[in-house]
């Protein structure tokens, strides 16, 4: 699977979640653009996680502010 | 308002472009301004300035029945416990000066120790200064880096926090949810080592765990279990040792976490294990190893009161289970919204329709003489705001009753019911 097709898939998975519909592009926050509080983000992650059966930790997690950070820290476990 | 407000606000003089270091806490202190200004007495800052028993206090001058003390056996005002605590008042001074390590390990900490192996039927026990501490100790010193703690999203801030202490990988899960615990546990790469961290009964709610066969799917993944019984310890189980002995699967757990501030009746914090190089914490554990230990006087009345429960406490049981039942069922039938549709322990919690309500709430029970906690977000699940109560084994059937009327009254004046 490349970034393309990552990215579209977690595309799907955040619409249920962004429920202002904001554009979200390669800089979109999830906790400023996208108002994510601690439990949407538990459930957005988790949803992620089922999908390419993958873990994202909590530490993981702190490093990702960004839609692009976050497609790009699924492409590269994905790929593992 | 705090005694500490005292004078006009007094602006931080800063050089430059550099910000106030406070100025991440105006929305905070927005919200509580204005909660205050809607003139409602300070759910933050009340004052007991008499305690009368266990269950009864004055609190802002007024005579006070107290429902949110986590005082669930009553033994704060046992004669054997208060006469254990001064006769080592006396015996061994206010206080150790020293950590466990060191000078702070005296007589007394020996035997609270002993009550407590005795009490669980385990081969150790370490006594920490406060709950807080033990989970901050044992999960940050256990699970080091390249480590997985797999834990509940609805656990208790010293858990939360002995994950941020340490370097362990941090995963967290649904309440409540066996199947995304096992999916996780599956996904953690071979040979790393994990750690499961569950509680007995999760205090925002008064619900408990399905600690079976959560322990089950844990064990199936060679993972260690932790269990956090702060909340049951004295109540749930045949010996009163929590969830996990009532659920039949205490020897399948490695550590249990608790404390001395609940049921015990005084403050402390405490992990007992079978693991054989156990006793090593108390080496390498630096929220035990940096603390002073506990005041003689504590570790008295921990160890008298411990063994009470231990030789008594199955009388008070039912009892606590009888309030814990009617005190449920009266409020569901008075129309309030619970936090489990059935009693599950000594907790019970009642959801308030947002925090202007719930603050109002709170107050018109006090002024009615009745303390239940006030929880809110972020310390509650799903932002819910809380009122929760916990019932002592000694509030009496009749007490109960005058709780529910005032409950009636009040929630009437708020128009929540």
């Amino acid at each position: 699977m490349d970034r393309a097709e990552v990215e579209t898939r977690v595309r799907t998975l955040i619409e249920p979640f962004n429920k202002k519909g904001v554009a979200i592009d390669e800089d979109t926050t999830f906790a400023g653009d996208l108002e994510f509080d601690s439990l949407t983000v538990m459930d957005f992650v988790a949803a992620i996680e089922d999908e390419f059966d993958i873990i994202i930790s909590m530490n993981q997690q702190a490093e990702i502010e960004t839609w692009g950070q976050l497609i790009d820290a699924v492409n590269t476990m994905q790929a593992k | 308002m705090s005694e500490g407000i005292g004078q006009p606000d007094k602006p931080a003089e800063l050089t430059g472009n550099t910000p106030d270091l406070f100025s991440k806490f105006d929305p905070l202190i927005q919200q509580r301004a204005d909660l205050l200004a809607a003139g409602v007495e300070d759910p933050f800052n009340l004052v007991m300035e008499r305690v009368l028993s266990p269950t009864r206090a004055i609190c802002n001058g007024r005579d006070t029945i107290l429902l949110g003390t986590y005082n669930y056996m009553g033994m704060t005002f046992d004669p054997d416990v208060i006469e254990a605590g001064k006769q080592a008042l006396d015996d061994y001074g206010s206080g150790t000066t020293g950590s466990r390590v060191l000078n702070g390990t005296y007589q007394g900490h020996r035997e609270c120790e002993e009550a407590l192996k005795e009490f669980y039927g385990m081969e150790h026990a370490m006594v920490f200064s406060t709950g807080y501490q033990a989970n901050l100790g044992i999960i940050s010193t256990i699970a080091g880096k390249g480590d997985y703690v797999v834990l509940d999203i609805d656990s208790h801030a010293s858990i939360w926090d002995g994950c941020a202490l340490g370097n362990a990988e941090i995963v967290p899960f649904k309440h409540n949810d066996i199947e995304a615990m096992d999916k996780r546990l599956g996904r953690i790469p071979e040979g790393a080592g994990k750690l499961v961290v569950l509680e007995g009964v999760y205090s925002m709610l008064g619900d408990i765990a399905p600690l079976r066969e959560m322990i089950a799917v844990a064990k199936k993944h060679g993972a260690m279990v932790l269990v956090d019984e702060a909340h049951s310890m004295g109540f749930i189980g045949p010996n009163g040792r929590g969830v996990a002995e009532e659920q039949g699967v205490l020897d399948d757990v490695d550590f249990v976490i608790g404390t001395f501030s609940k049921s015990v009746g005084t403050v402390g914090g405490f992990c007992v294990s079978n693991h054989p190089k156990f006793e090593i914490m108390r080496l390498v554990c630096r929220p035990y190893v940096f603390t002073a230990s506990l005041p003689p006087s504590v570790v008295a009345t921990a160890a008298t009161s411990i063994r009470k429960l231990m030789a008594t406490g199955h009388n008070k049981r039912a009892h606590l289970w009888e309030n814990s039942k009617r005190l449920h069922k009266g409020l569901t039938d008075l129309g309030f919204e619970l936090g489990t549709s059935e009693p599950q322990s000594a907790i019970v919690a009642v959801i308030m329709p947002d925090l202007e309500r719930g603050a109002a709430m709170w107050e018109a029970l006090l002024k009615e003489g009745l303390y239940v906690n006030l929880a809110r977000p972020p310390a509650t699940p799903a932002n819910m705001t809380l009122l929760r109560c916990s019932l002592c084994a000694e509030h009496s059937e009749e007490e109960v009753g005058t709780i529910l009327g005032m409950f009636e009254r009040a929630g009437k004046a708020v128009e929540i019911i």
